[in-house]
């Protein structure tokens, strides 16, 4: 098991986001986590990489529990890649720099090794000529793609992707989830948090539904989309297609 | 006689600063140039050499003025050119729709700046008044120099008089000006406060 | 009126306008060097460190609430009385320094703020240290942003150092009075200090704005984005 999530708790004041949440990650595979908005995904994700301290539960990579207190967490931070819903990359620093920090800063890595290192995630992402452009000149899927091969370089033993594509205007939304989808299918493990339905049923191989801070139903996607054994997921599906329209 | 000295210079200004803000956004072209040049000037210049100045530029010309009339000129010069900079922000953030609706209701010129743009305008720059305020208190200090009798000179005489008494002295007088730069702020917040209307907030 | 200039008050002048610089730069670099410090507490410093965080505001708010002229006549003329004594060019350096300190801080304080959240949060998640993403991520963002107010400082401060001539300092304006007392000739030597300073803001603001352009990265700190 590459992630185990146990009993996981976190209140803002008098608001209990996370009630219990419990699920585990196998090496390679990639879950979806659906649900709607304000149920305690986003702070789910952060919570596995301590962005946000949980309350109570316990979290394992691998065999390394990163919610004990004498864990480095910067060293598990540096395995696990994140990509946030408005990118967040550095913006005082071009696309190849975004990319560079890392492997500079956390890894050692010298600069000619970085540099080919980060040129080759940029490939990857299909913006090799887009080396040498800041943030604010490449356009919002272009920043994600970015944001993406900087968690890539890290050899992330595992991605969390907090609705990527959610700050996204509708044209830009094809490429970064077409990434997404090559990633997982060459191995990489990712748990993704979405409101992308298409993808979630083409890409992922479990789906967790989540409502209120807990989860209510997980399985594969045939089973949550076409015989969904709770109702509120049911319901969830119905409403999530009125809006976005059934192909999505 | 510092808070004398106060009034005056921050009356002097923002009568000054208000006018030059106006000619600066809305004047013809060679009024802004003058208007910048102006700014540059009394923002380049030290406080201090300014008041020496005015102390005895006149003098130069067989006109005689008190050191406190000398003090307010000066300082009140120098603060025109930095209210006029706040002004000059406040007005040009106002959005142009509402020069248009005014003018589209028939007002003129003039009575789109005094009725519509004036008054938000200065509702938005009492955030940046406040802090020219606690920046004029403190440079009432200056007056010191040409001999106008205010707190530090006071501090001055008390120390020559009684020596130990020196270090306590000063204290008390930064403990006053932090007082009354604290006490100022206070009441232009007040005042902000009361003034807020929804929607008119300087935007960030 | 007759008003009479001298090219002979021109190399003191000169030499006055050489330690106002020195006045200028040593606080300016200094009091950046406390400033960020100061900043850095006062956003940080919490939990644990919360005597620094008030100790911290404590002398901002001090320091940002007092005149200089009290400050400087304080450091030369009081603290003697207890036994500290200062030449007036050190009297100078030192009242410059903690005043400027003060200023700066808040203006780095701002800036520092203006980062958004997300900056620090991708560092962290990066596996970057708290001190890494400072020192990488944040501060270069901040040290850019900081520089127009920083500009307004570096005015401040020249202008500042003329104060520094009531305690004796041969800066520029303690040099002017010197020629003064000598020649009575007050106005004219005071009109030509007037221009020495003038010229001396302009070429500082056209090196300012030239850093700033220089400087300058696509989307940060472009209006709106705070």
């Amino acid at each position: 098991m590459l992630l185990r999530v146990v009993d996981l708790h976190k209140r803002y004041g008098r608001e209990e986001v996370l009630k219990g949440v419990s699920f585990f990650l196998e090496k390679g595979e990639t879950k979806v986590i659906i649900g709607p908005s304000g149920t305690g995904k986003s702070t789910l994700l952060r919570c596995i990489n301590r962005l946000t301290e949980p309350d109570r539960g316990r979290i394992w990579l691998e065999d390394v529990e990163i919610t004990s207190p004498k864990v480095n967490i910067n060293r598990i931070r540096a395995q696990i890649g994140f990509v946030f819903q408005d990118f967040n990359l550095f913006t005082h620093l071009t696309a190849l720099d975004n990319v560079r920090l890392g492997l500079m800063r956390v890894k050692g890595m010298g600069k000619k090794e970085a540099t080919a290192r980060a040129l080759q995630e940029l490939a990857r992402v299909g913006l090799a000529d887009k080396a040498k452009a800041y943030p604010a000149e490449l356009s919002g899927g272009q920043q994600q793609r970015v944001s993406i091969a900087r968690a890539l370089a890290m050899d992330p033993k595992l991605i969390l992707f907090d609705e990527p594509t959610s700050a996204l205007d509708p044209e830009l939304i094809g490429e970064v989830l077409a990434v997404m989808e090559d990633l997982a299918k060459s191995g990489m493990t990712m748990l993704v948090v979405t409101h992308e339905m298409g993808f979630a049923r083409s890409v992922a191989d479990e789906i967790i539904f989540m409502e209120k801070g807990v989860i209510l139903e997980q399985g594969p996607p045939e089973q949550i989309f076409y015989s969904p054994k709770h109702p509120r997921t049911a319901e969830f599906l119905r409403r999530i297609t009125d809006l976005y329209g059934g192909n999505r | 006689m510092n808070l004398a000295l106060l009034g005056g210079l921050l009356g002097l200004g923002f009568v000054l600063g208000v006018l030059i803000a106006i000619l600066e956004v809305y004047g013809p072209k060679i009024l802004r140039l003058c208007a910048s040049v102006y700014t540059w000037v009394f923002r380049s210049i030290p406080e201090i050499l300014l008041l020496l100045l005015v102390w005895f530029g006149p003098s130069q010309f067989g006109v005689q003025i008190s050191p406190f009339f000398a003090a307010v000129l000066a300082l009140g010069l120098r603060s025109s050119a930095y209210q006029a900079e706040i002004f000059r922000g406040a007005l040009q953030s106002i959005p142009s729709g509402q020069t248009l609706a005014a003018r589209a209701l028939g007002l003129s010129r003039l009575g789109t700046i005094r009725h519509i743009l004036l008054p938000q305008a200065l509702r938005l720059s009492l955030a940046g008044w406040g802090n020219e305020f606690a920046v004029v208190l403190k440079d009432t200090t200056l007056a010191y120099a040409i001999g106008v009798v205010e707190v530090m000179r006071q501090a001055r005489y008390i120390a020559s008089r009684n020596f130990p008494l020196t270090l306590p002295a000063y204290i008390l007088v930064a403990l006053l000006f932090l007082a009354a730069t604290y006490f100022g702020l206070f009441v232009i917040g007040k005042l902000e406060e009361r003034l807020r209307i929804p929607g008119l907030e300087a935007r960030r | 009126m007759n008003l009479v200039f001298s090219w002979s008050w021109l190399p003191k002048l000169a030499e006055g306008l050489l330690l106002t610089l020195e006045l200028t730069a040593i606080s300016m670099s200094v009091g950046a060097f406390f400033g960020i410090v100061l900043a850095i507490t006062r956003i940080y410093a919490r939990g644990p460190l919360l005597p620094l965080y008030l100790l911290a505001s404590g002398y901002v708010h001090f320091f940002r609430g007092t005149p200089l002229l009290v400050q400087l006549m304080t450091i030369y003329f009081a603290l003697p009385t207890v036994g500290l004594r200062f030449s007036p060019f050190s009297a100078g350096v030192l009242a410059l320094t903690l005043n400027t300190a003060a200023y700066q801080a808040e203006y780095f304080r701002g800036a520092i703020q203006s980062v958004r959240a997300g900056q620090m949060q991708a560092a962290l998640a990066l596996g970057l240290s708290r001190l890494q993403a400072l020192r990488y991520v944040i501060l270069p963002q901040a040290l850019r942003l900081v520089i127009p107010p920083w500009s307004n400082e570096l005015i401040y401060m020249v202008k500042g150092s003329a104060v520094v001539y009531l305690i004796g300092a041969t800066e520029l304006m303690g040099q002017a009075k010197n020629i003064a007392a000598r020649t009575f000739r007050n106005f004219e030597v005071y009109i030509v200090v007037a221009l020495f300073y003038l010229a001396l803001i302009l070429v500082l603001t056209l090196i300012l704005r030239w850093v700033e352009r220089k400087t300058r990265v696509p989307g940060l700190g472009l209006p709106g984005r705070a």
